[in-house]
């Protein structure tokens, strides 16, 4: 496959970046996004070009590392698919593709495609998590957990943080991945104890990052790579509520 | 230099309870006087980082992903072994340590093996109580499933992402303490080396990845939690940004590398497609309980899979190992792979992979079933390949994948550095020449959870806190030194790719230092990865500067401390006269081809010594002694 690439191109946060066009030859439709664009770069550090920079690890669709923006989808145009599991398959010979970065104000962009996910981290430590100690903790048998309830807090925990929600949300919103947290952890005995702190806590920081609110577009639910459903938000709705009326 | 492995006397179900009696304590209100640097934010890194800022010490936290949730442990797959015996199938803390001795060939240390079937249990409880969301069944009770290498069923899963939820597990303890201001994080930030102050570690130089500025951190201690070095092979199941580099660099400074040359190389990978492939991709070992493993049984027999009557397919693990079947370990599951893919009888286009067929298991249980077990290990396949494994059998070929050896360490986990802690997949202790399935996970946060945070503190107790300064000039020797090699690679101004040199060293480590090894190939191998090192430094291309974030630079000083790693590597595969574990030499083998270990001349820890690149590292050896179990011949018929 023959293919013309847009690709977003910024020196450091400073610079204003610009979108620069490059042609690439004989791309594999067995390739994968990330391994196309190896070759591209290959082929400009061969030409004395700065390669392009994207965030990456795993290249199995886990890690949550890569955040690419392919023709306006984020993540592009395979459902449930990370960029990195992505196979060029997915487009024809001859095709231009527009590459951009996860783009919100929360997620500053460091250089080319690379942006700084970090608030997610810090809306993390607000109350993503259930507050125990190694040690001391009871026979992991002790609490019988129904099957429906552990698969639902399974369902939710899928989350691998990369932002795709967040970079398709006109609103920049973080809901989604805010709420995949606040469910899964609700849905078990082990985090109802400190529920209402957590969602509190969780979404004054979100607010504080600077992620918009959710207006139901639903994008968030059409790019999640692990499919997380927006059922979880308006269980987030309803936890917030709770923790509203029961103080 | 001897190597004193500190294991305590007494019998062995009592060795660590002794062990935890005899540490200093160290008093609650004094645990704040006490820094620990942990290096890497993988099960080991982040468990250890959470547990001992819960104790009250002081972390600092780095990693090199842009968050710590992104530690390739996220990457496994299966499942977490523990000796909790719910399915009543006979299991034990001793049967769990003897299948994780006997599945390394007796090349482990029994203290430390026993140890981590030990805490294994309490392991399982701790994630619970954290909100992983284990799979349950019916009643509410844990399930288990079966694994490689063991007749119970020990194993706790998460559907097919075990390892993705218990990292995250540990990243919320981990950041729950970020939170409270007793973890200082570090994400993209790498380190470059380690410092030693009158002989002892006491802090690191790393690079920020965002703006490329050099800067020291000091500790009373360090603990390397950094993974394994697959990525010696190029090509490998890990993580693209896995590397050898902070160890390597801590060997380069005195610390001991033990066993390079155990290296696993796991069996169910999706099997290479072109040359342009970046990384193989693991299908989890999981999917041996219900699929079925074959090969034509004639050669060259390229007909769709379909179309090869029962007759005409080999079962081959199922003739050869008829007790374990499907579920062989995984050494001798790849091994097999390679052998009949060699008598040119493997599948695909590239001759090189085997089929993992689940026609039987869906006739049986039904699609719903197998798909609930496995289903999202299927749509990747189906993503991967284009082919639908419900209805076409998957193809398998073997990938490097885990690395058992590693910095060499004590019973503590510490290393011949006094304060250089190594815990996870970095070390080497407890999984001799071969790992079980759904034991990476267990080691990772038995070290980082339930042995580090104790020993760590028997060494506080005995050196008293330093409160050392990193403006101390070795801290600014080490940073010139590790400036002066930024600035090297950065004036090599070559014309071959990065990548291309890393290709190539893969190629020299898969051909010579693979699934089987032998003389001639080992001192090709050491022919030429030092030449490939020369014209590394020669003609490789780096661009941009170090002042900025630059991938290429990250990935070029990685490369170059693989290019002396992989001799080391060679070495000691060259050094170790016998089959043992994942380390198979061709010479050593039964008529069979079976492995044949020596057990009077090999029963040893490898552990090499740094004499300079290019020299050749000085051998110790630690004797290993085996006190209750026999040393039998691993048979898996």
């Amino acid at each position: 496959m023959n293919l013309t690439l847009r690709v977003w191109r910024q020196k450091n946060a400073q610079d204003k970046g610009r979108m620069e066009t490059y042609e690439t030859r004989d791309i594999s439709p067995d390739m994968s996004f990330l391994e196309m664009l190896d070759v591209v770069n290959e082929d400009l550090t061969e030409k004395g070009i700065d390669p392009i920079h994207f965030d990456h690890d795993c290249r199995e669709g886990i890690c949550g590392a890569c955040s690419l923006v392919i023709n306006g989808i984020a993540h592009g145009p395979n459902r449930a698919t990370t960029t990195c599991e992505l196979r060029m398959r997915h487009f024809k010979d001859g095709d231009t593709i527009t590459v951009e970065p996860f783009r919100a104000k929360a997620f500053p962009i460091i250089r080319d495609l690379v942006s700084d996910r970090s608030a997610f981290d810090r809306i993390m430590q607000a109350g993503g998590f259930v507050s125990v100690n190694t040690g001391g903790a009871p026979d992991a048998n002790a609490i019988p957990i129904h099957k429906d309830a552990a698969e639902t807090a399974m369902d939710a925990a899928a989350c691998i943080g990369c932002g795709a929600c967040v970079a398709s949300c006109k609103n920049a919103s973080a809901m989604l991945f805010v709420a995949a947290k606040v469910s899964h952890l609700v849905n078990l005995p082990q985090g109802k104890v400190e529920a209402h702190e957590r969602v509190r806590r969780m979404v004054a920081q979100m607010d504080a990052e600077g992620f918009g609110n959710c207006t139901n577009y639903l994008e968030c639910e059409a790019v999640c790579p692990k499919e997380v459903s927006i059922k979880f938000i308006a269980k987030m709705n309803r936890e917030r509520m709770k923790a509203a009326v029961i103080k | 230099m001897k190597l004193d492995s500190k294991i305590p006397s007494g019998p062995l179900a009592k060795k660590w309870d002794k062990h935890r009696f005899e540490m200093k304590l160290i008093n609650p209100a004094n645990k704040r006087k006490f820094s620990a640097i942990v290096v890497g934010s993988g099960l080991a890194g982040a468990s250890a980082a959470a547990s001992l800022a819960e104790l009250g010490y002081n972390v600092s936290c780095f990693c090199f992903q842009d968050s710590p949730r992104r530690a390739h442990s996220i990457g496994a797959q299966g499942g977490i072994n523990a000796a909790k015996n719910y399915q009543n199938d006979g299991d034990s803390v001793y049967r769990l340590f003897y299948d994780t001795i006997k599945g390394g060939d007796f090349r482990s240390r029994e203290a430390n093996t026993y140890r981590l079937a030990q805490v294994s249990v309490n392991i399982i409880d701790q994630c619970v109580a954290q909100g992983v969301p284990f799979a349950r069944e019916y009643g509410g009770m844990l399930d288990n499933r079966s694994f490689g290498g063991a007749q119970v069923s020990r194993t706790f899963y998460a559907r097919g992402q075990t390892g993705q939820q218990l990292l995250l597990g540990a990243y919320s303890a981990l950041i729950r303490q970020v939170g409270l201001g007793q973890v200082q994080m570090f994400p993209r930030t790498e380190m470059l080396d380690l410092v030693l102050i009158d002989g002892h570690a006491k802090g690191i130089v790393v690079r920020d990845l965002a703006t490329g500025k050099i800067s020291s951190h000091a500790a009373d201690a360090v603990v390397l939690a950094t993974g394994g070095y697959g990525r010696v092979f190029d090509l490998s199941t890990m993580g693209l940004g896995c590397n050898v580099t902070a160890a390597y660099k801590a060997h380069k400074k005195g610390a001991l590398f033990a066993n390079p040359c155990y290296t696993q190389i796991h069996p169910t990978c999706i099997p290479l497609s072109g040359d342009y492939q970046s990384k193989l991709t693991l299908m989890s070992e999981s999917l041996r309980n219900d699929g079925r493993i074959w090969v034509p049984k004639n050669e060259g027999d390229k007909r769709p899979p379909d179309q090869i009557t029962e007759e005409e397919r080999d079962y081959f693990l199922e003739r050869k190992y008829p007790s374990f079947g499907n579920l062989a370990p995984r050494d001798i599951s790849s091994r097999s792979a390679k052998e009949v893919c060699d008598e040119g009888r493997g599948v695909g286009e590239s001759g090189y992979g085997v089929y993992l067929d689940f026609a039987d298991a869906i006739n049986r249980l039904g699609k719903e079933v197998i798909e609930e077990r496995y289903g999202n290990l299927f749509e990747m396949y189906h993503l991967i390949t284009d082919e639908d494994p419900y209805k076409v059998p998957m193809r398998i070929y073997p990938a490097s994948h885990y690395t058992m050896g590693g910095l060499w360490v004590d019973y503590n986990l510490e290393s011949n550095i006094p304060g250089l802690f190594v815990i996870g997949e970095a070390n080497f202790s407890d999984h001799g020449a071969n790992r079980l399935g759904a034991s990476a996970l267990m080691q990772g946060l038995a070290d980082g959870y339930f042995i580090l945070p104790y020993t760590i503190g028997d060494y506080f107790g005995r050196v008293g806190a330093q409160n050392v300064s990193p403006d101390r000039k070795e801290f600014r020797e080490v940073e010139d030194e590790v400036l002066a090699r930024i600035k090297k690679l950065l004036a090599v101004n070559g014309k071959r790719t990065v990548d291309s040199f890393h290709k190539a060293l893969g190629k020299i480590m898969w051909e010579y230092c693979g699934m089987a090894r032998n003389e001639a190939g080992l001192k090709k191998a050491l022919e030429e990865i030092p030449a490939l090192r020369e014209e590394f430094w020669q003609n490789a291309r780096v661009l941009g500067t170090s002042e900025e974030m630059n991938m290429l630079l990250e990935k070029a000083g990685r490369l170059a401390d693989f290019l002396e790693f992989a001799e080391l590597f060679a070495v000691d595969a060259l050094n170790r006269e016998e089959s043992c574990g994942a380390h198979f030499r061709e010479e050593y083998q039964t008529e069979e081809g079976e492995a044949v270990r020596n057990d009077k001349r090999f029963a040893y820890v490898s552990a090499w010594e740094h004499k300079g690149v290019g020299n050749k590292p000085e051998l110790h050896k630690e004797e290993l002694e085996f006190e209750s179990v026999e040393l039998a011949t691993r048979s898996y018929k």
